[in-house]
């Protein structure tokens, strides 16, 4: 990056503070979000990634300049996010792992108690 | 430019005195190691998804843990994000002075945000009955957020040896470097005893002054940076704002998601 002149400056002064009430009201709107009555966890659950999501990408863009670094620096940032989602699929399996191991644990003990 | 380099720019590929940071290779190592940090925090939040998901013992977040104070350390953050942004773009304009008080906002923010964490540690601890050997929920709570405040911490103690150098060179970084992370410290204990959010934002208060103080204590003309050299400051803004990017995702996934009670 090399925004150095004055004009360009007060211009991403700017920006920074557009970001930070941006960030505020979705910090405020998450908080928000959770209080509503009647929306079922799973929406819940789904507008707080979405939110969270936007204000990590407001901060890499805005406040870690990503938006005007060259590409490839975005692509080695993007990359750890990428590996993470599969690595949440490749414990896809596992998930209730605990759930299921206790269900079984206590089965036989069930079993006995009834005999 | 070297032989070797123009004949790598006449076959379109980028020659070794252009790389992807033109400024300095270090801004470039920052990122390569917020990339492979990045993957341990992911690492540690998809474990944390999978011990989570279907435990019926699993208690509910906002019965547990306190919501409103997060929200407040969350907000903490985000604002020492600007003071950081504001503190670069100050020795862009090649002002010091606002280089130097921004850093010490921005180290204040980290402050109070160790003293809140260790707030609702010492909370959950003795009066929740939490630890990281009870259960699960445990377990993952404490490594997580105490991964994430070892990074703060480790912010603090950089933004401070930032500081010394903005102020006296390298001498002034190694002395700020002590000081930071000592009153970061000291800020902690003294959290971890008094039962009150109020303690720590005062402590955090107190302790940024004295960093003030001492930073224009040691302040002379042998500091570091300028409107024309300032990369070492682009690169630990970059640290603090991964930190910040971390402690949003953090919150939502550890604090927020879930049922209600």
């Amino acid at each position: 990056m090399s925004v150095h002149t004055p004009e360009q400056l007060a211009h991403e002064e700017r920006r920074y503070l557009q970001v930070f009430f941006w960030l505020a009201f979705l910090t405020a709107l998450e908080i928000g979000v959770i209080y509503v009555p009647g929306l079922p966890t799973l929406a819940i659950g789904l507008v707080l990634v979405v939110l969270a999501a936007t204000k990590a990408a407001l901060v890499a863009l805005f406040f870690m300049h990503l938006s005007v670094e060259k590409r490839t620096l975005t692509y080695i940032a993007v990359t750890p996010a990428v590996l993470c989602v599969l690595l949440i699929f490749a414990l896809l399996p596992d998930l209730g792992a605990i759930t299921r191991a206790l269900t079984h644990a206590d089965r036989p003990a069930a079993a006995a108690h009834a005999e | 430019m070297s032989q070797a380099a123009v004949a790598e720019h006449d076959f379109g590929v980028e020659p070794a005195e252009s790389p992807l940071t033109p400024e300095s290779w270090g801004k470039l190592g920052m990122w390569v190691f917020l990339a492979a940090d990045a993957m341990s925090f992911g690492g540690l939040l998809a474990g944390y998804g999978a011990l989570r998901y279907g435990d019926p013992t699993w208690p509910i977040p906002s019965t547990v843990l306190g919501i409103q104070l997060t929200a407040l350390m969350t907000f903490l953050l985000i604002c020492s994000s600007v003071t950081m942004v504001e503190a670069l773009a100050s020795i862009r304009h090649g002002n010091r002075d606002g280089l130097i008080k921004f850093l010490v906002l921005t180290i204040i923010g980290g402050m109070t945000f160790l003293g809140l964490q260790s707030f609702e540690w010492t909370k959950l601890i003795f009066n929740e009955g939490q630890s990281v050997s009870k259960n699960n929920f445990g377990a993952t709570f404490f490594i997580l957020t105490g991964f994430h405040g070892c990074h703060v911490f480790g912010g603090v103690t950089y933004l401070s040896a930032i500081l010394g150098r903005a102020v006296r060179g390298t001498g002034g970084a190694i002395i700020m470097g002590v000081v930071g992370a000592a009153a970061t410290l000291v800020v902690i204990a003294i959290t971890s005893h008094m039962v009150s959010g109020f303690v720590a934002i005062l402590g955090a208060l107190a302790a940024g002054g004295l960093v003030y103080g001492v930073a224009n204590a040691l302040k002379s003309s042998t500091g570091a940076y300028s409107a024309h050299n300032n990369n070492e400051v682009e690169i630990v803004a970059l640290y603090w704002h991964f930190v910040d990017l971390i402690w949003i995702l953090v919150f939502t996934f550890v604090y927020l998601i879930g049922p209600r009670s």
